[in-house]
């Protein structure tokens, strides 16, 4: 309260309920659009492992795909140990 | 040419019903044959908003079933002599009609009417999809509130998995002084964040709720906001470019009766 009132004499005021609102359904409907059901993401963790296998041998149980919901955005987050960089890309696959 | 434009909003309570029921009204005052058709089946209300509710012969599930023909279960509104409502049972529920019985129906009325307004139910469910089945285009009701936001980007979702890409958007309840003051999301917030063309802004206003009670929609009412907003939209509907209304500050006057508690 007291710093609050602080903030306020000062001319720091606080974020609008507008504002906040805006942001909040700016962040939710990333997620609403994105659908991310358990089942995308398993073909998107697929998909991914398709493309990397082409360059490097990478350890499968340990990989971890997640999307991150930060406060104002979101975030795939990928961690992928490399067990073994392959000598020429298969990139003509 | 003839359009049959759907009115929907996901959410429950944004005001379908009484943005169906003023469009309506409005589409009539300019002289079209105008045709409205509930399909909140069980939650019947469009007869109410219109003052309709004590001549109903037939409804929506008499026509589908083949009881009767939809002519005869249209009813002729008192005053606009141009506006037909086709009402619903009350007894029945949405699994009563299927999206082809709807989509066949609104084919036979092209023919006779210039625009053709569903009411739609809230939802996603069968109710919905069968209320979009025969649109060439769709309304979607908001209100500035998180919730009715997020529910309306849901359905322009579903609509666009349904191929209906014609969606304009109809803000509903706004209330100017809360937006002055950053406490409210304004038309231009929720067009941003669900970037979809916006036809009209309808101020909260009391007058709304005196002619529901009354059984006449706010359209007609000169010298009300609202009525103004619901008369642009039908004027947008008709293709007209009309500018979006400012809305007055609040007068001082208003002021005082508001702290002396009338």
């Amino acid at each position: 309260m007291m710093l609050d009132a602080l903030m306020k004499i000062f001319g720091k005021t606080e974020r609008s309920s507008r504002e906040i609102a805006r942001d909040r359904l700016k962040v939710v409907l990333i997620h609403d659009r994105a659908n991310v059901s358990p089942e995308v993401m398993e073909h998107l963790r697929d998909d991914i492992i398709k493309v990397i296998s082409n360059y490097m041998e990478i350890n499968q149980q340990d990989m971890e795909i997640s999307l991150a919901n930060d406060e104002d955005s979101v975030a795939l987050v990928a961690n992928i140990p490399v067990q073994k960089m392959k000598h020429s890309s298969k990139t003509d696959n | 040419m003839s359009e049959v434009i759907v009115i929907t909003s996901g959410k429950g309570g944004v005001g379908k019903t009484t943005t169906t029921a003023n469009l309506g009204v409005g589409l009539a005052m300019r002289g079209k044959k105008v045709v409205l058709i509930d399909t909140d089946t069980g939650l019947r209300n469009l007869d109410l908003l219109l003052g309709l509710e004590n001549r109903i012969m037939y409804d929506l599930i008499d026509v589908t079933e083949g009881r009767v023909l939809y002519k005869k279960a249209l009813v002729r509104h008192k005053k606009y002599e141009s506006l037909f409502l086709l009402p619903t049972s009350q007894v029945r529920d949405k699994m009563a009609v299927n999206p082809e019985q709807l989509v066949k129906l609104c084919e036979e009325m092209r023919e006779e009417y210039d625009y053709i307004l569903i009411d739609c139910p809230a939802g996603i469910e069968q109710g919905f999809k069968t209320a979009i089945a025969g649109a060439d285009c769709a309304i979607v009701v908001t209100m500035p509130e998180i919730s009715a936001v997020r529910d309306a980007d849901k359905i322009i979702g579903e609509l666009g998995r349904a191929e209906k890409e014609n969606i304009k958007l109809v803000v509903n309840r706004i209330r100017p002084q809360m937006v002055k003051k950053g406490d409210m999301l304004d038309m231009d917030d929720i067009n941003d964040i669900l970037s979809i063309k916006c036809i009209g802004q309808v101020p909260d206003d009391e007058m709304v709720v005196t002619s529901t009670n009354r059984g006449e929609p706010v359209v007609s009412n000169e010298g009300s906001q609202a009525g103004q907003a619901y008369r642009n939209i039908v004027g947008r509907i008709c293709g007209e470019d009309i500018p979006f209304m400012e809305f007055p500050e609040e007068g001082f006057f208003t002021k005082l009766k508001r702290v002396f508690g009338h």
